[in-house]
């Protein structure tokens, strides 16, 4: 099912191949085979529900990107997520105006896990990998003595509004969820950020070549830890859209980091740098949350899903890897 | 690294492969009748505190375990790791300081550790202070050993999950699993027509207090003639929750949830809110994010619980063992209600934390609602 439009695609089209991301293929096949499982997914409800569900992982992964490219890990996010949710519904305390000094508050400390997270890197020359397992523990350690290991509070409708409402009556496609359009604003920005600015090539050059970037004249350190804080930024962001689609609990953010670094593996991200992009990464999670949804639409008992999806994850890879080989890209 | 993130997944639970490996069948049908029946009993002891009250009428001699002056009670705690194990360690704490004859209260968490808990019981009887000790068995099987070696030394007393010894004064529990799921399905059977589509929603597979709700559940809805469209596992996850309910409302109608617990039952109920779909007949848990959004929402719901309470019956027990008191014993078989539409004014509660359980037995405690988060 995943490799057909690939093998299709290679003999005769062979120098087209490049350019196309096999990504975007696997995507593609996935939601083919969604529809003609459940038709109804072409109904904006069907649709609309999988992109806002699927929005905060993708923007998580956007971020993680930074990180793969840039020749280390973030293994914080999934308990920042965590952090985020529990925090805010600690600190909103049921106030619904309280949302707009909350989500500063949180970004901020997401800045800050990022710093630390980024300095640690550079400075103590702690591998990125025992670093961010470090950062993970101790995050996952905080939010539960903050929160007693037991949710204290609701989130206010003023926080959940950017992960939990669609924006009805809209012409053609009747319905959009705000998270969408963060989706939409936010991968943008990550976008640009990663492809169109010199800062992008700079986080490049970090992870193809941390000496010859040095001996370019690329600020290394500085560079490496505004990766880790882009990281750090966009898990905040993921976890205030997660608290705002499904509430408070204290294990929201659990194995998001892996599931990050997979869909941005899927997207063609080398994991020891110098190679990735924003819009794959999307893709990539994209994939992964469509892989998801087709397992439950297929109504596979639970082991067999996991088999399932562990051999596709597996193959996609395999192919991102094998057309790298290939192209020399 | 994926243990620790188990931990906290597995919500306190034991591992599956463990509870696996021991195949237990957790389709027993005498285990079944047993509970339905007790289900309905009436439970004797003092009226209003079910968490003294009892449904097996057997008592157990402890006058040869008196111990004089204060006593030094230890605890060998499977973990704190989920809501209902916080909230009823408060409890338990609570009702230690309000017992003054308690000189001293010793407390190990296993951390959802079989390896640990066992360790953790070996150094609580070397340490020699004990008068008497509390067990909440991380798993049954693997913690049978190591309370046997505790019963040689000195009067066990084990609440929540069982062992596989009736060497302990006595097991503190409610009716069981077998109870909870026959209440929720019970409920459903009664509200819907028949051949009404049901999804069944769980935790995740392998541990025993989870698999016999569902056996029962199953059991009945199967029986009624209702359509049991699928039967998921959430990992207690509120977004993979609510992902699952939205997908299968893309398929088709639900004219009921049935959960094996309730701490994503608001998630499932706001997947129909969000979607515009009517809220069907729901099956939750005490937790007050639950009572809430029902109350709010006049849903048709029902609660079966797994009362929380029995945190304090474990230390009731065990002063009233030192003390040289009979109990209820092998077995002290707690009642089970579950909240309906007559009781749910009474135990939803907007000053408690959400995931607060309403069937605690705390609210006549002295620290109430403070020492478990309310306002």
């Amino acid at each position: 099912m995943t490799d057909q439009p690939l093998s299709s695609a290679e003999a005769p089209k062979k120098r087209a191949l490049p350019h196309i991301n096999p990504v975007y293929f696997l995507l593609a096949a996935l939601i083919a085979a969604i529809l003609l499982q459940n038709p109804n997914f072409a109904e904006p409800t069907g649709y609309m529900n999988f992109l806002k569900r699927a929005a905060p992982l993708a923007i998580l992964a956007a971020g993680q990107v930074y990180v793969l490219v840039s020749g280390g890990f973030d293994l914080s996010v999934g308990s920042l997520i965590t952090l985020v949710v529990v925090g805010s519904s600690m600190l909103t305390n049921n106030d619904p105006s309280a949302t707009l000094w909350v989500i500063p508050v949180m970004l901020c400390i997401g800045l800050a896990v990022g710093l630390i997270n980024g300095l640690v890197v550079c400075f103590l020359k702690v591998p990125s990998l025992i670093a961010t397992l470090g950062m993970m523990i101790t995050l996952t350690g905080v939010s539960f003595m903050w929160s007693g290991g037991s949710p204290r509070g609701y989130l206010p409708d003023t926080f959940r509004f950017f992960g939990r409402v669609n924006i009805m009556d809209i012409p053609v496609i009747r319905m959009l969820p705000v998270a969408l359009i963060v989706l939409i604003v936010v991968g943008f920005a990550l976008y640009w950020l990663m492809h169109r600015t010199n800062f992008g090539r700079m986080v490049h050059a970090i992870g193809d070549n941390p000496q010859a970037a040095r001996l370019g004249g690329v600020p290394v350190n500085r560079v490496r830890i505004l990766a880790f804080v882009v990281s750090s930024l966009s898990a905040v962001v993921t976890g205030i859209l997660l608290g705002g689609f499904a509430g408070v609990s204290t294990d929201v953010g659990n194995g998001y980091e892996l599931q990050a670094i997979t869909a941005a593996v899927l997207g063609g991200a080398q994991l020891l740098g110098g190679r990735g992009s924003v819009p794959a990464a999307i893709a990539g999670a994209l994939s992964l949350q469509a892989i998801f949804t087709l397992l439950n639409f297929l109504g596979l008992p639970q082991p067999v899903r996991q088999v399932v999806q562990g051999l596709i994850l597996i193959i996609a890879v395999a192919l991102a890897m094998y057309r790298r080989k290939r192209t020399g890209r | 690294m994926k243990k620790i993130l188990r931990l906290f997944v597995a919500a306190g639970v034991a591992f599956s492969v463990n509870t696996l490996a021991q195949a237990q069948n957790f389709d027993d049908p005498a285990e079944f009748a047993k509970q339905q029946e007790q289900l309905t009993a009436t439970p004797m002891g003092p009226e209003g505190m079910p968490w003294v009250q009892y449904l097996e009428d057997n008592m157990v001699d402890t006058s040869s375990m008196a111990v004089e002056g204060k006593h030094t009670i230890c605890f060998s705690n499977a973990g704190v790791n989920n809501p209902w194990r916080v909230v009823g360690y408060t409890n338990m704490t609570e009702e230690v300081a309000a017992t003054p004859s308690i000189g001293e209260f010793i407390h190990v968490d296993a951390e959802g550790s079989d390896d640990k808990q066992i360790a953790d019981i070996d150094d609580l009887l070397a340490g020699g202070k004990c008068d008497l000790l509390i067990v909440s068995p991380n798993t049954t099987a693997a913690l049978t050993p190591a309370v046997e070696k505790a019963c040689a030394q000195l009067p066990v007393v084990v609440f929540d999950r069982g062992v596989n010894t009736d060497c302990p004064v006595t097991f503190v529990h409610p009716v069981g699993g077998y109870g909870f799921g026959i209440q929720g399905a019970e409920f459903i059977v009664d509200n819907v027509e028949e051949g009404a589509n049901v999804l069944m929603l769980r935790i995740l597979p392998g541990v025993d207090v989870l698999e016999t709700r569902y056996s029962a559940g199953r059991k009945i809805l199967e029986n009624a003639g209702l359509n049991i469209v699928g039967a998921e596992f959430t990992d207690g996850d509120n977004a993979k929750t609510k992902s699952i309910v939205e997908d299968y409302l893309q398929r088709g109608s639900i004219d009921a949830v049935w959960m094996d617990a309730g701490a994503t039952a608001v998630a499932a109920v706001e997947a129909f809110e969000d979607g515009g779909y009517d809220i069907p007949v729901f099956v939750g848990e005490d937790q007050q994010d639950f009572l809430r959004k029902w109350q709010d929402l006049k849903l048709t719901a029902i609660a079966p619980t797994y009362p929380n309470y029995q945190w304090r019956t474990a230390i009731i027990a065990a002063e009233r063992v030192l003390n040289g008191e009979a109990v209820p014993g092998p077995e002290w078989v707690l009642p089970q209600p579950a909240i309906t539409q007559e009781t749910l004014d009474s135990m939803v509660n907007p000053a408690m934390p959400p995931l607060h359980y309403a069937m605690c037995g705390c609210e006549d405690m002295a620290n109430y609602p403070a020492a478990w988060g309310g306002q």
